[in-house]
């Protein structure tokens, strides 16, 4: 099966400032080859594909294509794409305000006399994503679909250039089983044309479902490669924290609580939001953990932002502790005591150029109001505080957020907002992007808040996720609340039919 | 030897290193052809020189670049009335001392309220700015556009079409200097108006959400921060800058030319944003940058004076300097080299 290498790199090594994050890595792929890049958050994958795509210069080391080839130096993406180097990015990197179509053919875009073909484009657009059983209006602006969607147009886009090598750094991380199937799908056909796929992800389930080989980094170091067969889960978590760690094990002690205690915290009758989502009644009591579920644009995520008044709903009223409140902007929903965590974190989450510091402790200060800086001793002290409760991986304060890792960033936003020390906590999708170790720890702490006092709800795509942590969930479908499961009901199965529209409700 | 190496690397990896170096390149230049450019004298109790020129001639434009960069970061725009509405605060100011007059020998009104009338024109014309840009979402440069043509129009209507002169000692002191004190007063009001902004931008958060707002609109707002309320802010104080600015320019010249105070000077305040090493795109700036920046344009000019090129000429020179100094400071300028080097390093290995 494996065979020729297309792709080595030896010796790679790569400096920022103040962080070494890549010591003499060496990397091989060969065609037909399903290759997992793992490690923690920080370790070095993303760097690795950046510096072998020309994003970043790398000081020492050499990159061959095919054996006996020239080494080759890439110096921007579009030399990688020359080469037959196709990647997705971890951060989508598309523009939010050009259509579908253009995204997915922006630089090859079909000519007739010189001038852009659209009427070409739009249809080899939708016949591209029909493929990958995605329909949807390609003639739309990219910024009207959810992360995911767009996620899956990035891949869509990669996968059609064609290439010997094509890259994937967390492409699930935010994609449902759904999808996730159907890009495993695709991977494999793509396996048995001959390509060489580098697979970057959090999950080590999809790891063993897909993949061959396992590269392990850690702390820009290179750990070892593995078979994927040959090395047992247990094994691979070890080798990626250089510590014993059983995720299993640590998840089932994480423990829940059941939250019946007292009078409703968040009480909405009849709010909904025209075009967004529809009408819906939900009562959410003190120390609950709620979750809410769905396929993708099933409205999870919408249901969230009009409780928060993010985007503000037309109809319905909303009682907060027993008071009426109408929330116009997202302003007045954290004076109510709330936050939230949104689940796009490159476009709504992190402010890039500004510091760690200025990253943790925006929110709370939005929340004292211009008039109050929160003076440079005690934003140090919560700052330096969240930094190391959730494992924050920075140089120092004062670096850039823009410079961590994806995962890194991603805990210096929920980091934010749970130093503003809310009564009730909105998460989408917190632990995106984050590895196994720290998200163990965050399921914890959800919990641990929970039986605090602290009402959550909270969104993820992925079920087992919830069912750990949540301790009732709302179930959507098509923009709609469908039906509630309480606790006892609270599997795969029961939820698995309850998405699909099943049968357990009405 | 490594440790001059570090301080070497430490010092030019500071943010304000390089519009700094090209300031004190600018004023060295100096030291070829006019070697006493750096003179000092003083006459009638009061400093002359060139460099005093520089520092006393730049005020206007350093008052500008002030507001000009908070609107640059806040809304990722350029103010381009900032010189029409100088003019718009300079008529407004000798309309009120004049009377109406075309020259008077002495206040017809209060000083005092003549300045403040033309603060106010100035924050008025910021307020209009920042509705159109931040509640109408009309982009920066052509909301400003409107002012930027009319302004001068409206200075016209209220000075009537004619050069309204205050021909009053105390009202020429803002523009030269106040009798005893030998540094020239628009130093002064300069310095005042960077501190107080500075004080303002730290004291409060305003600075953080600027920045803030400049970088991640949509993240902003998720946490309360409301970033049409800050871009209209921005606006606002840019228009204290231009009337403040105005104010002085008029003084100078002891009244109101509709079209002559402020001209062109819009460009040079967003030049100054621009060689402080601040993105015209928005986000983190630097108030000391735009400061320097605006110190560094005036030096020019008066270098490019001293050296006796012809007025006339000057635009040219200028431009061609500032061409310089901006690609020095662009970051894509910096990987070409780098890869330059990596390349020829590249290239020895092999051979
Ligand atoms: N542009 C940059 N400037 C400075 N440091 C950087 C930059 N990019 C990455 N780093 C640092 O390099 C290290 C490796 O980062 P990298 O993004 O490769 O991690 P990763 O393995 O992809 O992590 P994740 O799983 O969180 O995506 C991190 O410590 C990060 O802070
Ligand atoms: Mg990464």
């Amino acid at each position: 099966m494996p065979n020729e290498i297309v792709l080595s790199m030896k010796n790679i090594s790569k400096t920022f400032p103040g962080v070494r994050a890549l010591d003499h890595v060496d990397f091989t792929l060969r065609s037909g080859e399903i290759h997992a890049l793992m490690g923690e958050n920080g370790a070095g994958k993303s760097t690795l594909i950046k510096v072998l795509t020309g994003v970043e210069e790398f000081e020492s080391g050499e990159i061959k294509i095919e054996v006996g080839s020239q080494t080759i130096i890439n110096h921007s993406p579009q030399e990688a794409q020359e080469h037959g180097i196709s990647t997705v990015y971890q951060e989508v990197n598309l523009c939010p305000n050009l259509s579908v179509a253009e995204n997915l053919f922006i630089g090859r875009e079909p000519k007739r006399a010189g001038l852009i073909d659209w009427k070409t484009m739009n249809r080899k657009a939708t016949e591209l994503l029909s493929k990958l059983d995605m329909n949807i209006d390609v003639t739309k602006a990219l910024e009207n679909y959810s992360i995911a969607l767009q996620q899956m147009i990035a891949i869509a886009r990669a996968v059609d250039m064609s290439a010997k090598v094509l890259i994937l750094d967390e492409p699930t991380s935010s994609l449902d089983d759904n999808e996730v199937e159907k890009l495993f799908r695709l991977m494999r056909r793509l396996k048995a044309d001959g390509v060489g796929i580098i697979f970057v992800t959090h999950f080590l389930e999809q790891v063993y479902e897909v993949c061959d080989k396992i590269t392990v980094l850690r702390n820009g170091g290179l750990v070892g490669e593995y078979e994927t067969e040959k090395l047992p889960r247990v094994q691979l978590v070890a080798k990626m924290m250089g510590k014993d760690f059983d995720d299993l094990e640590a998840i089932k002690k994480v423990g829940k609580t059941a939250g019946k205690s007292s009078e409703p915290v968040i009480d909405a009758k009849g709010i909904g939001r025209q075009g967004t989502i529809k009408p819906y009644d939900l009562q959410i009591r003190k120390g609950e953990v709620i979750g809410l579920s769905g396929l993708l644009g099933s409205g999870r995520s919408e249901l969230a932002r009009s409780l928060y008044g993010a985007d503000k709903p037309d109809s319905g009223e909303l009682k907060v502790s027993g008071k009426t409140v109408v929330l116009h902007t997202p302003r007045d929903a954290m004076m109510a005591g709330m936050a939230y965590l949104p689940e796009n974190r490159k476009e709504e989450g992190i402010v890039a150029d500004l510091s760690v510091r200025e990253n943790l402790i925006l929110a709370l200060q939005a929340k004292r109001g211009m008039f109050h800086p929160i003076g440079s001793k005690e934003q140090e002290e919560l700052a330096n505080k969240y930094v190391k409760l959730l494992q924050i991986k920075t140089a120092s304060l004062d670096t850039p957020v823009r410079s961590l890792s994806g995962g890194n960033q991603q805990k210096v936003i929920l980091g934010r907002w749970l130093l503003t020390d809310p009564d009730f906590l909105i998460l989408d999708e917190p632990t995106r992007g984050i590895d196994v170790g720290t998200k163990t720890e965050i399921q914890k702490l959800v919990v641990q808040l929970a039986k605090e006092g602290v009402t959550v709800m909270f969104i993820s795509s992925e079920i087992e996720e919830m069912i750990r942590t949540c301790s009732r969930m709302a179930v959507l479908r098509d923009r709609e609340k469908v039906s509630e499961l309480i606790e006892e009901e609270l599997d795969q199965n029961h939820i698995m039919k309850a998405i699909a529209g099943g049968g357990t409700d009405e | 030897m490594n440790k001059g190496k570090a301080f070497i690397k430490r010092l030019t990896g500071y943010r304000l290193f390089l519009p700094l170096f090209c300031l004190v390149l600018v004023l060295f230049s100096n030291l070829i052809k006019t070697p006493g450019f750096f003179e000092v004298t003083i006459k009638n109790g009061v400093l002359y020189g060139y460099i005093i020129d520089v520092i006393n001639r730049a005020s206007d434009l350093v008052i500008l670049a002030v507001g000009m960069t908070l609107v640059v970061a806040a809304s990722g725009g350029t103010d381009i009335s900032v010189g029409a509405v100088m003019s718009v605060a300079g008529a407004v100011c000798c309309f009120i001392l004049s009377g109406g007059q075309q020259s008077v020998n002495e206040f017809v009104n209060p000083y005092i309220l003549g300045v403040l009338a033309a603060v106010l024109a100035g924050i008025l014309c910021g307020c209009f700015n920042g509705f159109l840009v931040a509640k109408l979402k009309i982009q920066p440069m052509v909301a400003t556009l409107i002012l930027f043509t009319a302004g001068r129009g409206i200075a016209q209507l209220i000075t009537k079409g004619q050069i309204t002169y205050i021909r009053v000692e105390s009202y020429k002191m803002l523009g030269s200097s106040i009798p005893g004190i030998p540094i020239p007063t628009p130093v002064f009001v300069a310095l005042i108006v960077v501190l107080l902004t500075y004080v303002l931008l730290k004291k409060t958060t305003l600075g953080l959400y600027i920045q803030t707002v400049g970088i991640n609109a949509k993240a902003s707002k998720l946490m309360g921060i409301k970033s049409s309320m800050i871009i209209f802010l921005s606006y606002v104080f840019c228009g204290l800058c231009a009337g403040i600015s105005g104010l002085v320019a008029s003084s100078r010249i002891y009244s109101a030319d509709a079209n002559n105070i402020g001209l062109n000077l819009e460009l040079d305040a967003i030049l100054a944003v621009a060689l402080g090493g601040n993105s015209l795109a928005g986000g983190k700036f630097s108030l000391l940058g735009s400061v320097i920046g605006a110190y560094t344009i005036q030096a020019l000019s008066t270098t490019l004076y001293a050296m006796g090129v012809s007025p006339d000429q000057i635009p040219v020179y200028k431009a061609i300097v500032v061409v310089v100094i901006v690609a020095l400071q662009s970051t894509e300028l910096k990987r070409m080299v780098s890869k330059l080097q990596m390349n020829i390093k590249s290239g020895k290995k092999v051979a």
